[in-house]
């Protein structure tokens, strides 16, 4: 391919602006400005959000579906306003969206109606020695219940799946691939059109772990070829308690439900109960409609700012931070080099100080990070290291915050005495 | 700034005392907290009289959980394992001699919670401090 000169798209906001739609932003921590690098476990909400969570609660709540009364029909257009959104963020179609709780309960989702409906004794499901804990436990389940085998793929030393690996796995013939987009502790961004491929012609589905990749990357389902593909509302600057499976309609259509209750039934005697359609057979029970009204309220104002900007504003406040980390003695920085195939997410260990430590006297510098082994603890035995302190960074993220992050792990070298 | 991390703290951490295994024991226990990943691995060995003669312990943790666990270590020879099991956890939290967050509770206890494991020979009956948060640190933090 010819190269040809790109810019990065901008921001259609300055830096400033989008700050100050987050108010929390202003809080001051210790007596310090708050320089908030816990993104990758939950973003802050802009008040774009937290208007339309208030005034749902304050104008339209009511339960949604089959009240024929004004508050209860206004609730459920909000809630099905949402899925219509989130649908078209992924590029999906409405009916390929099931709002869950989180991300968590979209992939085990996945496992407990796919998982057991489809695996055999003997069969195999492949995951990555990267993957959160939610796209490994529902996978170790369904095979410990199943008698089928889990296979995980390695990476390698800069922390990218080793595709050749990866390659010879596939030549066992696993029923379910499920590897994470974006993994949160290397910030490794993981080539999942090629690896869709892969799984395709190795006759896998493939399920895609979006929990980071959500906030990060523009997503089209289409072209990104994952059979299935989770995201939770919380870390896209959504509220908590709301997360969306996307799943191609045949196989969700062919699928038994999860979650049994009010809303999921088509008929229901005493001899027999049928489903309903799409989406409603996987959403059983009243559903989180306020969290869902916040997430689509996110995913608006995400896609207002434009992924590919939001993107190429964290890439190079994590070139930034890669550069200044670098300052820093004795650091072990996990991860590939900054570039295309990394995320905005940079994790370290400091030798002869535990991820605690360094998280608790950051905080008085009023620097929020993660410490510990991030629900990954397989990953952290394949690094050699307990856990590790993890910056990860937002839209509203500056260098000002990079540099209260540095200021701060120098300090932690004095405190050690280091 | 730092009550938290002060000398003794931080020498207990760099430095703690019976680090390692013992060869010879009665009594071994090892718990994780598995919030953060923290280890610890504790061995006792008995007299004739059924007091501690020698502790030791290794794992990998934090400048607060390391330290508490070396601090308790130099405390528990000649007691018995009712003795041990019987320790209130202020007993630790005095020994540390600073104010430890909620969030921090569970580092400061690993080691008493591993201790009375061993004594006991199976896991203590154990609640875990701060995971809900403790009110009083909550209105502490004037939020």
């Amino acid at each position: 391919m010819e190269p040809t000169a790109t810019t990065a798209p901008a921001l259609p906001r300055s830096i400033d602006e989008i700050r100050a739609e987050f108010p929390i932003l202003a809080r001051e921590i210790h007596g310090n400005p708050l320089a908030y690098l816990d993104n990758g476990a939950t973003a802050e909400k802009p008040l774009a959000v937290l208007d339309a969570l208030d005034n749902y609660w304050r104008e339209h709540n009511a339960n949604v579906h089959r009240g024929v009364h004004t508050l209860s029909e206004e609730a459920t257009a909000l809630y099905e306003e949402a899925r219509t959104t989130v649908a078209s963020h992924l590029g999906a179609d409405r009916r390929e969206v099931i709002f869950t709780r989180n991300a968590t309960e979209a992939l085990n989702l996945i496992a407990y109606s796919w998982g057991r409906t489809n695996l055999e004794a003997g069969d195999r499901i492949l995951i990555t020695e990267m993957e959160h804990h939610s796209n490994v436990v529902p996978w170790y389940q369904v095979t410990q219940e199943k008698e089928a085998h889990l296979d995980w793929a390695p990476i390698t030393d800069d922390g990218r799946l080793d595709m050749d690996a990866f390659a010879a796995l596939l030549e066992k013939g696993p029923k379910i691939v499920a590897v994470t987009h974006v993994s949160n502790v290397l910030g490794t961004i993981n080539p999942i059109e090629e690896i869709a491929r892969l799984a395709h012609d190795a006759g896998a589905l493939l399920v895609v772990d979006g929990a980071q990749g959500g906030p990060k990357l523009e997503l089209d389902m289409a072209a990104l070829g994952a059979d299935f593909y989770a995201v939770t509302g919380h870390k896209m600057y959504g509220p908590t308690g709301i997360g969306a499976l996307f799943g191609r309609r045949e196989l969700l259509e062919e699928m038994p439900p999860f979650i049994g209750g009010g809303s999921m039934i088509k008929k229901v005697t005493k001899e027999r109960i049928t489903w309903a359609g799409l989406p409603a057979k996987f959403e059983g029970g009243t559903p989180p409609i306020g969290e869902a009204v916040g997430f689509g309220a996110a995913v608006r104002w995400i896609d207002e700012l434009g992924l590919p900007a939001i993107h190429a504003a964290e890439a190079e406040l994590t070139t930034y931070a890669l550069d200044r980390i670098a300052e820093v003695p004795d650091l072990r920085v996990f991860g590939p080099p900054a570039g295309d195939e990394r995320g905005g997410i940079v994790s370290f260990a400091m030798e002869g100080v535990h991820a605690h430590d360094i998280s608790e006297i950051l905080d008085r510098h009023g620097v929020a990070v993660r410490a510990g082994h991030h629900c990954a603890q397989v990953l952290m035995e394949r690094l050699g290291v307990p856990a590790t302190t993890r910056a990860s960074f937002a839209v509203y993220n500056t260098r000002a915050d990079v540099d209260q992050l540095i200021d701060g792990l120098l300090d932690v070298r004095k405190v050690f005495e280091l | 700034m730092d009550e938290l991390y002060r000398d003794q703290i931080l020498e207990h951490y760099k430095r703690p005392h019976h680090f390692g295994r013992l060869d010879d024991f009665d009594l071994d226990f090892e718990d994780n907290n598995p919030f953060c990943g923290d280890e610890q691995h504790v061995f006792l060995k008995l007299d004739g009289d059924g007091k501690v003669s020698e502790v030791a312990f290794e794992g990998q943790g934090c400048a607060i959980s390391t330290a508490a666990t070396s601090l308790l270590t130099d405390e528990l020879e000649g007691m018995t394992r009712e003795e041990i099991l019987n320790l209130p956890k202020d007993f630790v939290l005095d020994l540390l001699g600073i104010d430890i967050s909620a969030t921090r509770m569970k580092c400061a206890l690993l080691g008493l919670k591993v201790v009375k494991g061993a004594s006991l020979g199976q896991p203590a009956d154990w609640e875990d401090e701060g995971e809900q948060g403790d009110p009083a640190e909550f209105e502490r933090s004037g939020i």
